[in-house]
């Protein structure tokens, strides 16, 4: 073990922790958006309930994806400093720019919109959080562009005398294919979580607490829920079968490491899964789907799939001599994780319709464990498709250009990293118990109620308590 | 203005907003202990920042990319030879930003307790380093001619280092009872108003040795300036604070962050990072600055989002401008 095995578990732990508040984050924020807008055209109550219900259980993720997102942040020039100064002329603008463009409008905004209730005019108030939920999403557009250059360097030149890369076309960076595709498979990945969650905390009240005066609005929140993850897993599929075939271009051993394909095929089959040696070389069993990988990496059904021996071969000679196959029983399971659980949570959700099929509002016990198990479905989906695409690039930290072994700050011991390391893991396990603790209570809790509150009158307006408060 | 100047100038900006900010919010945390007594006195403090706090912690963000965009030799440096202070303002960020959001969220006494210890410790630990991290920016570090750190955690905490440290939780904790006292009513206010006289006579003393300190090491006659100005706005600020003009205190005390970031800055132009060691390792404006062409996009950007996001935090703060007291907090 040294310094750079710490330095990858740090980061690799740290960033799918930061990932598991992000979804909710980009999906809730807007659904609360939608269902406050709601309450506005139509003057509903049960949408106002549903907006404060939704929204504290927002507000208590959000301040987890914001702090988590700060040691993201800091971590590039704390651990990974040459590759920061390898890259920073191009990978620092989209990170600083986000900051200046998306943050400063989401933290804005969430401010006004938490504190604003009884502040601000009805419409500004809505305002607000459109402006959040935008800032939400629009950063993660420049996350992902900088992600994508890792992916797929372009816009950029290497400069023969500092040996750095030198931004040459920002708009290329900007507009990398990758990003193009990756942003909205990303945010459908996003939604499916955040539409599960709904569905996942309007059931429990359903089941649990029959006849209650509230039960239309979770009979809403269940269905309409529902609808947002049927509807993201089909664009999640629609957008991923996408970016199949342009991982395919650009990073062919990517697609090979998914599949575990170790020679070139024409046409190549898909495995539901294989059970094998560990390390992928020798197969047992394997439960096979014929043409489909061809299909999703080049759209053609009879296309050729390169084999990892094959491109081995051809990287050590462009290259020179090492191992660029990336880890492949991760790659092979990530890979199949990711759509096997974001497709389980969309299977659960057409169930969820159908028992409310009619006017029906479900009772079963069963439905309601699915219910429960059901955001965490795609919660994992995300973590393990971004494992895939992370150690799918492997052994390069920007792909082609640098190794990852090459990127590590030369100047942070291992005890250092160690320390930080534990430290990170220590805190980032307390706050997930805690959290996940006030989730389930505030879940528990149900929709507040909304009756106004005796209306002091403008004129005693300064002595009237708080709407909300910390 | 060659554009490493002007990023230059921008950082220094970015770092001020953020001091002046997050300075404050600091401020707060730190005298919870001291000015909250009960449980819903203390929520007077925290509502005080309530809404603002995570957009003034943007600026640090903003202000850690503009350094990667700009000097990303500078932001690689720095941040790797600084690890474990810049670790320990991690977890301390961490800790306080979860505290805001959760201290709140249970009734139970003990729960609270242990969620405004994370405030206290999670403002004053960033107070401390901060300034710890600043004063050895402006001394120099041990750099190679790689420009690599090659100094351990000790190099760090020089008695220099440790003035400066000093100097900015002092400030913070000034800027902090008088922002305190311009946006509460009652008791509170009264008894942070007096605090603020108190603490800012030590914040004086420690900002003008730290200062004068300071210069002995690095100057330039803008450095010169803007100290005086600091240590005036100081005292002006003070000299408010005592008749309880909290406007012009507040305005004082924010001058005075202003103006001692602007002195370190100043001093330490056009250097961003110097050695102690060899003088091929310090880090300068120029050979830590991207090319030009990014520093040109990015001068774009900033020109066109800077006022705007100034525009509606600004508006924000507008916005919740009323003072609050123990009348506006609810029951639950
Ligand atoms: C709920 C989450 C979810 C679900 C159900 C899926 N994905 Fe996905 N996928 C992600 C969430 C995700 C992700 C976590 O958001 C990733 C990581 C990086 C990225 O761009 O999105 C990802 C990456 C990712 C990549 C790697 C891109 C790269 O490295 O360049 C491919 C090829 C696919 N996905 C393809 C698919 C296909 C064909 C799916 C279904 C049939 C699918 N994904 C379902
Ligand atoms: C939020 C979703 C992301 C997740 C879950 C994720 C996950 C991971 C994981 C698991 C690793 C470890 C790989 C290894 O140890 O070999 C890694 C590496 C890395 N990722 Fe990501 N990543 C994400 C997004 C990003 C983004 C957006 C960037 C850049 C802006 C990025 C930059 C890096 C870097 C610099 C490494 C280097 C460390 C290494 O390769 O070991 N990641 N990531
Ligand atoms: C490894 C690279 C990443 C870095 C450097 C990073 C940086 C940050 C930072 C600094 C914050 C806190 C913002 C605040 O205080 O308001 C944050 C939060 C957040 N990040 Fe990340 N992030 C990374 C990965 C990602 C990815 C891949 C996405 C989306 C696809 C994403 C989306 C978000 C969202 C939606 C938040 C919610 C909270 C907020 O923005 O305030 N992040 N991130």
């Amino acid at each position: 073990m040294d310094a750079l095995d710490v330095a990858r578990w740090q980061f690799g732990v740290t960033t799918v922790y930061h990932f598991l508040f992000v979804p909710l984050t980009i999906g809730l924020s807007v659904l609360v958006a939608i269902l406050q807008t709601l309450w506005h055209r139509t003057g509903n109550e049960r949408y106002l309930k549903l907006t404060k219900f939704y929204g504290k259980l927002f507000l208590i993720n959000f301040a987890m994806g914001v702090v988590t997102g700060i040691v993201q942040e800091f971590q590039f020039g704390m651990n990974w400093s040459d590759y920061s100064r390898f890259v920073g002329d191009i990978f620092g603008a989209p990170l600083a720019i986000e900051a200046l463009v998306a943050f400063f409008l989401e933290s804005t905004f969430i401010g006004l919109w938490i504190f604003g209730w009884d502040r601000l005019p009805k419409r500004l108030h809505l305002a607000a959080i459109w402006a959040a939920a935008i800032g939400t999403n629009l950063s993660a557009y420049f996350i992902l562009a900088a992600n994508s250059f890792m992916q797929n360097p372009v816009g950029y030149r290497i400069n023969p005398e500092s040996g750095r890369a030198e931004l040459t076309d920002f708009v290329a960076v900007l507009t990398n294919k990758v990003a193009l595709i990756t942003f909205p498979h990303t945010l459908a990945g996003a939604f499916l979580v955040a539409g599960s969650l709904l569905v996942a905390v309007a059931l429990w009240h359903l089941i649990r607490n029959r006849d209650s005066a509230d039960t239309p609005a979770y009979r809403f929140a269940a269905k309409f829920g529902s609808w947002v993850t049927l509807i993201s897993a089909t664009a999640v599929v629609i957008t991923g079968d996408i970016q199949g075939k342009i991982m395919t271009q650009v990073q062919p051993m990517k697609m090979a490491a998914a599949e575990g394909l170790y020679t070139t095929e024409s046409p190549a089959s898909f495995s539901v899964l294989t059970v094998g040696s560990l390390d992928g070389t020798r197969e047992l069993f394997a439960l096979k789907i014929p043409y489909l990988l061809s299909y999703l990496g080049t759209g053609d059904p009879n296309g050729t799939v390169q084999g990892i021996n094959d491109l081995q071969a051809q990287y050590s000679a462009q290259y020179g001599a090492g191992s660029y196959t990336p880890i492949i029983p991760i790659t092979y399971w990530s890979f199949r994780f990711m759509i096997a659980f974001g497709l389980a949570a969309a299977a659960i959700a057409l169930l969820v319709l159908w028992t409310h099929r009619k006017g029906r509002t479900p009772t079963s016990r069963w439905l309601l464990r699915a219910g429960l198990v059901m955001p965490l479905l795609p919660l994992a989906a995300n973590s393990f498709g971004w494992i895939f695409t992370e150690m799918g690039r492997q052994p390069w930290i920007v792909f082609g250009e640098m190794l990852t072994r090459d990127g590590v700050s030369r100047s942070v011991s291992l005890a250092e990293v160690l320390t930080s390391f534990t430290a990170f893991t220590l805190i980032y396990a307390t706050l997930a118990v805690i959290e996940l603790k006030l989730l389930l209570r505030y879940a528990k809790a149900g929709v507040p109620d909304v009756t106004p509150q005796p209306d002091t009158d403008d004129t005693d307006d300064a002595e009237r308590p708080l709407a909300f408060a910390y | 203005m060659e554009l490493t100047t002007i990023w230059f100038l921008l950082v220094a900006v970015l770092f001020t907003g953020y001091f002046i900010l997050e300075g404050f919010d600091f401020g707060v945390g730190m005298l919870l202990p001291v000015l909250g007594r009960d449980d819903r006195e203390r929520r007077v403090l925290i509502n005080t920042i309530g809404p603002v706090w995570d957009g003034n912690e943007v600026w640090l963000i903003t202000a850690g990319g503009a350094m990667f965009a700009a000097f990303p030799e500078w932001y690689a440096t720095l941040f790797s030879g600084f690890y474990l202070p810049l670790l320990l303002i991690l977890l301390a960020l961490i800790a306080r930003g979860v505290a805001f959001e959760y201290r709140h969220k249970r009734p139970e006494a003990s729960w609270k307790r242990r969620w405004d210890a994370a405030i206290f410790v999670g403002s004053i630990v960033p107070a401390i380093l901060w300034g710890v991290a600043f004063a050895n920016i402006l001394r120099g570090v041990p750099l190679d001619a790689d420009h690599e750190y090659v100094g351990g955690l000790v190099d760090l905490l020089s008695p220099y280092a440790l003035l400066g440290g000093a100097t900015t939780a002092a400030l913070f904790a000034t800027h902090g009872a008088v922002f305190i006292a311009l946006k509460t009513v009652g008791d509170i206010r009264q008894r942070a108003g007096a605090l603020a006289v108190r603490l800012g006579v030590g914040t004086a003393v420690l900002a003008v040795t730290f200062l004068t300190w300071t210069l002995t090491i690095r100057a330039s006659a803008a450095a010169v300036v803007f100290a005086l100005g600091a240590a005036l706005a100081l005292l002006g600020a003070l000299a408010a604070a005592r008749v309880r003009r909290e406007g012009w205190a507040f305005t004082g005390t924010a001058a005075a962050i202003a103006l001692a970031v602007a002195t370190l800055f100043a001093a330490l132009f056009p250097n961003v990072l110097p050695s102690t060691l060899d003088a091929a390792g310090t880090l300068t404006a120029t050979n830590a600055a991207s090319t030009p062409y990014t520093l040109k996009i990015m001068t774009w950007v900033a020109v066109v989002f800077t006022p705007i996001v100034l525009a509606y935090q600004g508006w924000t703060y507008w916005v919740f401008r009323k003072r609050i007291g123990v009348a506006h907090i609810p029951q639950h």
